[in-house]
Formats: structure tokens, sequence, C-alpha cells
């Protein structure tokens, strides 16, 4: 059933949620094979309860097994043995011991799994390892350390733009991000920034606060 | 022993100071239970029924023990059993990566009956409905209470409302689920990693579950990723997870996912209340008759009323409605929030119905006086005399599309805190100090003001004193819940500071060959009085001490605390009448907590309670489907909460109570009122009086088509 963490559905059925198509197709790809294109329907019929509660995808064969991949993460080439469906996040943390990203949703509605990827920001949840090779990546750790934190993460602890925290280096990525993209943003377009990622403490009011603070510190004004 | 001292005498206390776990927080280094990773982990997941309600016939496990990586598995259900709920815990695995784990549950064969189930609270009342608790209905026996004569106030009451109100139940969505990480040291000593609100309650299940002394229990929790009330003890994954170790001879983390979030580890109940009230002509509240009932799944439901208001005469009937999901827990504020909107709706509407002014009759049933100055205060803040004299119809309205109006709410609490905390603050012969407590600080800012409690007895700045908090080997501390922390803890820490002061103060007295009354501690140093040029760095007078320096035991002390917390918020919005979309401009909140200790986290909690109020006034609301049994919206996108394009502006004040004496804790009364300020905002902006919360676009155009059929 849904609860599960990864596929959501009997290895035997037909693939159906949006990261197994992805997690498919990055395999497909890479094995070189082509898509299958049989769509099975699956019935709901009550009292028994329906699984999948998607509807069904076709994808190809899969690559199995255990794969070795190169990621270039804040500057450094670090290697690891993950298997194909293994996600960028899961690989990040449980295998390079970067855990400043967080696993909260794992589909890419929250934001607290961002990074960096060539400049771009991305939901490490929703990118395969193996599809993560070749881009530069930056991680929260990438940004500065509690001794010698950025203008931003500094803004942050300055204007108590956390409060548990966990969310906390997602929005430090997006925020990130948008000032090198606008460095003299709104207040509106902090918030648009700010868009993908979701707080439970509710530190909001103060993120915005501290976006704009660095952002003029930054600027030099 | 000595006060708190008045703000003007402090330097470090009452000053807004960044949290100490801040730097750690900013760039991912923190550590929470889920980024614990002991060498050998392995990853647990738990099996859990699909089904809303069914009895287990078999469970065939070989298959996933058989899988290669899976390094335990444990069934704690057994043929036979009823599983009462989506989501409810049959075993889980223990396995090399998170995927293989998932594999593994995916792999254990369980059989199943079907049994009938109910998931909406209206059904599970029905005669005829599934049976959700055995023997027992489906209702629990009415809680009844009465005071005074409501009829006779009934028939001579000047205006009479009646009406249904209601809100939903809604999901705490830590970021951070339940969880925790175990290692066992050996047969007997376990480690434990927990994101959890009390170390020590956690601590003491495990000693339970294992019948071992709890000092050979080490639980730990430095930060964690939110709770609000649902996260005490060790839990069914925390047992488990412990017990996967054990059987696996290697450390394990289990920690839930989204979904297993919302399904299984808590909700806030959904609370109804049909209400008859009635008003003299002067003002006064004379009569409540209330029939309420809520759900809280598997659990018990309920919410105080007729709450904060003097009350001539009630007669109140409550009931808990039992259904097939997953048991409710303590949300902050449990039952306030609910309550909360049930009365200040009503209350809105009774004074509409006899035209007066609704803060005006608020003010004149409210029993608290510190309200009533927060009240005065809020109004001119936020401009009470802008607001729409009628509902819908005012200058603030306007003629447009988009009217706006103003509403408000009130809230109360205890905040005091308890007995039971034991701190040390050690200053050693280098001068380094430390300051030791095993409470937990769950983002509310605990350690942050354990250093300035002690940074302000001692001379020091905050950033020159280390703390050591949250971990059952050191001296005990509360649970954080009922917003007890800060009232328990920092009695316990100033006493500490002050005895390490008095150590110290003695020791270099004696080195110094004065007497301890001329020595006093400012800006770092040691001053002798009266004898001018004499002082030395506090760092250089710390080497009088021995090679052990000296340490302040400290307790806690009921005369630094205090209990009884007064709040209120005001609330503009916007009413989109195209769309029913309602948007909220600006909350302004007063908040009381007695003697504040850092206004800067402070603050934040307070804007914290505030979002975590728009989210159930305009969002939140936990789908279930009746066809599956299951949540619907276990998800962070269908179970909306409140983003950073929702955010009003915020006025928060830290309201400085003339009469304060003691410190209290106040994570949870700023949560409270916002819903109900919101819902009578929407009234006064838009004439769309609201009953359910939350106000959904649909609902809010459906109040406004029933106002305009009057």
């Amino acid at each position: 059933m849904s609860m599960d963490d990864r596929d959501q559905h009997d290895p035997n059925e037909p693939d159906v949620s949006r990261r197994q198509f992805l997690r498919g197709l990055s395999g497909s790809l890479a094995a070189s094979a082509v898509l299958a294109t049989g769509v099975e329907a699956v019935p709901l019929s009550p009292p028994s309860p329906p699984e999948p509660l998607e509807p069904p995808l076709a994808v190809g064969p899969r690559i199995k097994g255990q794969v070795k991949v190169r990621l270039n993460v804040n500057g450094q080439v670090k290697t690891a043995t993950v298997e194909p469906r293994t996600t960028l996040l899961n690989t990040l943390r449980d295998d390079l011991g970067l855990t400043g990203a967080k696993r909260i949703c794992d589909r890419g509605s929250c934001g607290g799994c961002t990074v960096i990827a060539d400049g771009e920001t991305i939901y490490s949840c929703m990118m395969l390892a193996v599809d993560a090779q070749g881009k530069k990546i930056t991680t929260v750790e990438g940004l500065g350390t509690p001794e010698a934190m950025s203008p931003l993460q500094a803004a942050f602890v300055d204007h108590d733009a956390l409060m548990c925290g966990f969310c906390t280096p997602g929005f430090v990525m997006s925020c990130t991000s948008l000032l090198k993209h606008n460095p003299d943003p709104t207040e509106t377009e902090v918030k648009e920034a700010c868009a993908g990622n979701i707080c439970r403490c509710g530190t909001y009011p103060r993120i915005f606060e501290a976006v704009l603070a660095a952002a003029k510190r930054m600027r030099g004004e | 022993m000595a006060g708190w001292k008045s703000p003007s005498e402090n330097t470090v206390l009452g000053k807004p100071t960044p949290r100490l776990d801040g730097p750690a927080k900013v760039t991912g280094r923190a550590k929470y239970a889920y980024d614990v990773q002991p060498a050998g982990l392995l990853q647990g997941k738990i099996l859990r029924c699909p089904h809303g309600s069914a009895q287990i016939i078999s469970i065939d496990t070989s298959a996933a023990e058989r899988m290669p990586g899976v390094g335990a598995v444990i069934i704690t259900a057994k043929p036979g059993d009823i599983m009462r709920f989506a989501g409810q815990e049959l075993g889980g695995v223990a396995a090399k990566s998170f995927d293989i784990a998932q594999d593994a549950v995916r792999a254990i064969k369980v059989s199943y009956k079907v049994l009938p189930h109910v998931v909406h609270e209206e059904a599970a009342m029905k005669p005829d409905a599934p049976n959700v608790r055995g023997a027992d209905p489906n209702t629990s026996t009415p809680n009844t209470r009465s005071t005074g004569d409501t009829d006779a106030a009934f028939q001579s009451a000047a205006a009479v409302i009646e009406g249904t109100y209601s809100c939903a139940v809604r999901t705490h969505n830590s970021l951070e689920t339940h969880g925790t990480t175990c290692k066992w040291e050996d047969d007997t000593h376990l480690t434990c990693w927990a994101s959890t609100q009390g170390v020590f309650s956690v601590r003491d299940d495990f000693a339970r579950e294992y019948k071992l002394p709890p000092a050979n229990i080490h639980v730990i929790t430095e930060v964690m990723g939110g709770g609000f009330g649902s996260k005490f003890g060790a839990g069914y994954e925390g047992i488990l997870c412990a017990n996967l170790a054990k059987k696996a001879n290697a450390p394990v983390k289990l920690m839930l996912n989204r979904e297993e979030e919302q399904i299984a580890v808590g909700n806030a109940p959904s609370a109804t209340v049909e209400v008859r009230m009635a008003a003299d002509g002067d003002g006064n509240i004379t009569a409540v008759d209330a029939k309420l009932h809520g759900t809280g799944g598997i659990s018990g439901a309920g919410v105080p009323f007729p709450y904060i208001y003097k009350v001539g005469s009630t007669k109140i009937s409550q009931i808990s409605v039992f259904m097939n999901s997953g048991g409710q827990r303590a949300w902050r504020a449990p039952g306030h929030p609910q309550a909360s909107f049930l009365m200040e709706s009503a209350v809105e509407d009774l004074a509409i119905k006899l035209g007066m002014d609704p803060l005006e009759l608020r003010m004149k049933n409210d029993p608290s006086k510190l309200r009533i100055s927060q009240w005065r205060e809020g109004a001119r803040i936020v401009g009470w005399d802008r607001r729409n004299a009628k509902p819908g119809n005012g200058k603030l309205a306007g003629n447009g599309r988009y009217k706006r109006g103003l509403g408000c709410g009130a809230a109360t609490w205890g905040g005091g805190g308890g007995g039971g905390s034991q701190c040390k603050v050690i200053i050693s012969n280098d001068g380094s100090v430390d300051v030791e407590i095993g409470v937990q600080d769950i983002g509310t800012g605990t350690r942050t003001y354990c250093a300035m409690i002690v940074a302000e007895e001692l001379g020091l700045a905050v950033s020159a004193i280390k703390t050591n908090l949250g971990k059952t080997s050191l001296g005990y501390g509360v649970g954080s819940g009922g917003s007890v922390t800060t009232g328990s803890t920092a009695p316990a820490v100033k006493r500490a500071a002050e005895a390490a002061k008095e150590a110290l103060v003695s020791a270099v007295a004696a080195k110094m060959g004065v007497d301890t009354d001329q020595i006093e501690l400012i800006d770092g140093k040691v001053i002798v009085k009266g004898e001018s040029g004499k002082q030395v760095p506090f760092k250089k007078a710390c080497s009088a001490l021995g090679p052990g320096g000296v340490t302040g035991d400290g307790k806690w002390d009921a005369s630094l605390q205090q209990n009884g917390v007064a709040g209120v918020q005001f609330a503009e919005v916007q009413v989109d009448t195209l769309t029913g979309l309602v948007k909220v401009i600006k909350v302004v909140a007063l908040q009381d907590g007695g003697v504040i200790l850092n206004p800067l986290t402070f603050t934040s909690q307070v804007n914290g309670g505030v979002i975590q109020g728009i989210g159930m006034a305009l969002f939140e609301d936990r789908k279930m489907c009746q066809l599956t049994g299951r949540m619907l919206n276990a998800n962070m996108e269908d179970y909306k909460m409140p983003g950073s394009m929702e955010m009003p502006e915020f006025v928060s004040i830290a309201f400085e109570n003339p009469t304060a004496k003691g410190v209290s804790g106040i994570g949870e009364p700023p949560v409270i009122p916002t819903a109900a300020a919101i819902r009578n905002a929407v009234l006064n902006a838009s004439g769309a009086a609201l009953y359910h919360a939350p106000m959904t676009p649909g609902r809010v155009l459906d109040a406004l088509a029933a106002g305009r059929k009057g």
C-alpha cells in the first residue's frame, strides 16, 4: 500500500509511481533498452482495498544489483555503490554521510532535501543518484561551516529564522540560489523562492527578514 | 534566595539572543536522531495493516527472512488479532538499506479477514455503524455538567443564538518523523537517539520493556525536528527498533515515512458543538446549552467548553466518537484551539445578534484582568475602529470583489513548571563554564536560555557558556508538554548558577583576602568593590579553583515560575467574494509569558503558533476514504499546510506582564485564538458566517450565498 516508502506496488505488477517511472526510465536508458508500452488496468473493487492506488504506467526492464556512481559534491568527487533505484538524497545521506538534506516527504513536495545541481535547485529525493553523475552538486554542507557561515546562514541565525531546524537546510539552499540569481529580491520574490519549501514550526516571516537582510549585506549596503 | 531581576537590571536575560544551536542547524551539521549513523547501521521498516478493520488469519515471513541484506524480522501481531485502523502495526524488519527493508516488508505475506470499518464521524455515530471498540459502543457515555438555571436565562434573554460549529481532524506533520536510532552497547546497555519531547520518558519505557535499571538506558536528543505534543515515550516504533537491533545484533534506525507519520502517531481530534447561547441586554453571557462531540479515531476526544468567558448558567453534554482511524495525541494546547474556534465563533454571532461591538462583549465577559489590557492594546495596534460596523458592510469591506474585515479571539493556558529538574553548573579552573541538564530542546530555545541564565549570574557573555542538554545521563529534566519546560527548567538552572557563583566567589575571595560580599562578577571580570582598579579577568580568577573546579547544583524552585498565561489575537483578512479565497493580511498577537527570558525565541514561537492556527483556519483537514478505510491525503501536497505564499504580516508581541515574578512556557497558547480570529474577520469582511474549519473557498462561497439569501 502507499505507506510504503519506495515502490508503491508489488514488484511483479506493472510499475506505478512517478518515481518508479523515472527510475525505470533511467535504468532503461542506461541499459539502452526500449520502453515497453503495454498498460494494464487494475480495477478498484471494494471491499478488498485497491492496490496500487495510482494508475499503472509501463516501463522497460530495469538495471538491477549494485552500480558504482561518481558524484561531484561540494567540489569533491565521491564514489558510492548503490542500487539503480537509489535517490540522490539517500546516497548523500546514507552513503556519503551528508545528512544536512532531509528526507521529509520523499516525493518532491516539501523542499527539505533541496540541493543545488549545476546552479539550479533540485529536490534530491526526485533525482536518482545515477542521474546525478556529471552534475556539480552543492549541499548545505558546502555553503559554510558553523565557524564560517555564509552571509545568508549567518542572517538565518541572527534573525532566528529557524526553530526545530529540520526544514532549515532546504530553505537555506532555496534562498542561496535565489540570491545568486537575484541579488536584490523583493519580499514577494523571497516568498516565491520559498514556495517549494515547507516549515512546520512557523519560521517563514523570519526567513523572509533574514534573506532580505543578507541580500542587503551581500550587496554591500 | 534571589528572584529574577527586573528587565532594566539585566545584561543578558530579556535581550533578544540568537539561538545557540543556530549555526549547527543552518549549516546542516546538527545531528538529529534521523541523522545519526553508527557503524554497521541497518534501516528498519514497519509492517502495517492496509485495512480499516481486519482479523489476521496468517503471517508468513519466510520470503522476507531469506532476502539478502535482511538482518532481522520481528512480528508482534498474531493470527486472530483484530486490527482496528489502516496503518496499525504488525511487526517490522531491519535490513542493510532503506530500499531492501521496504522490499522485505512487502515480501511478508499476511492474510486477513477483512471486517467492516467506519472512518467518518457522523457515520460512526449511527446505531447500525460497524463496531469499532469490540464490546463498547462507538460513542462514549456523555459527560454532562451544568451550572445555574439555563431555562430561566434563555427566557429572559435579550438575544439568543443557535448554531452548530465544528472543526476538522488535523495531523501534526512533524517534519522529522517519529522514530529512533538504537544501538545495544552490550546485552544490558542500550543507547537510543530519539526524536522525542521527553528523553526521560523514553528511557523509562525502555527500562520497563527490558526490565533494566534506567541507568542502563542512554537516551539522547540534542536536537529534534518537531513533535508539537505527539512525541513522548518510546512508542511502538522505538521498542520495535530496539528489538530489531537486539535480534540483528547491529544498530538500527527506524524512522517513519510521511504517510505513516500522518496515519499512526497522532492527530488533533475534531470538535463539533450544537449550541444555544444567550445574553442579557447589558451584554452579559447568561446561558450556554451545548452538546459536543469529537473523534480521536480509536482514542477519545474532548475540548474545554464553554472555554474562557464568564457564563451565567451552563448545560453541557459531551461525547467521544470512536472510529477506525489512528488515535489522537496531544497537539499544542490539546482541545483549546478547537474550543476557541467553537466558542469565539458563537460569541461573535451573539454580539452581532445583540447589536454590540464583539470586542466590547468579550471584554465584558472576560474574567482576566491581564487579557483586558491586552484587548485594549491589541485593538489599538490593529486599528479596531476601522472594522466594519456591520458584517460585510463598511469602509474596510468596500464595494468591490475583495472585502476586508477584522476579527479577534483569546487564549488561556497554564505554562508553569513542575518539580524534579536537576541542573549542574560547572566552573573549571581554566575559566570554562558548563551548564548541564538532561532536558531536551525541541526547537523552542531551551538550550539558549539555559546559557543566558548562567551568563547573567556570572557576568559573562552567552558565548562563554557551554551547554550540554538532551541526555538521560545528565540531571533530570521534564518532558516538553503542556508548555512546562521553561517553568520547570529555568528555575533549576538559575539556582545551579547561583550555587556555582557562590562557590567561585568564596574561593576567589579567600585567595584575594577579601570578604565574599565585596566581590562582583561583571562583564567578564571579577571586581572587588570599593577598591578601584582591583579587578581580574574571570578566566584568571578561576585559576584560584582546585583541579576539579566548582560545581553548583540547582533544583526547581516554585517561586521562580508562574502558571496561567493570557493572550489575545486580532486578524485582518481579505475575502475574494468571487472565488471564496481567504487571504490573511495581518495578525496582531499579544502573548504574556510572565518574566520573558529571550524575546527573540519567544516571538518566534508566537509566530509559529499563529501559522499553525492559519493552517487550522483555512487548510488542514484529514480526509478519510470510506471505501478503503485509509487516509486519502497522507502526504504534504493534498494535506495542505501554510506555506510562504500564505504568510500575512506579523505583529507578534512579547507582552510585558507588570506583575510577573516567574517564568512561564508559551509553546502552546499562541496557536489557540488564530482560527477563531480569522473566522470572525471573514464574517466582518464579507458577511459570510462560517461554521466549519477549515474555511475552504467552497465553504466561504456557500456562506456568502447563504448570507445573500438572508
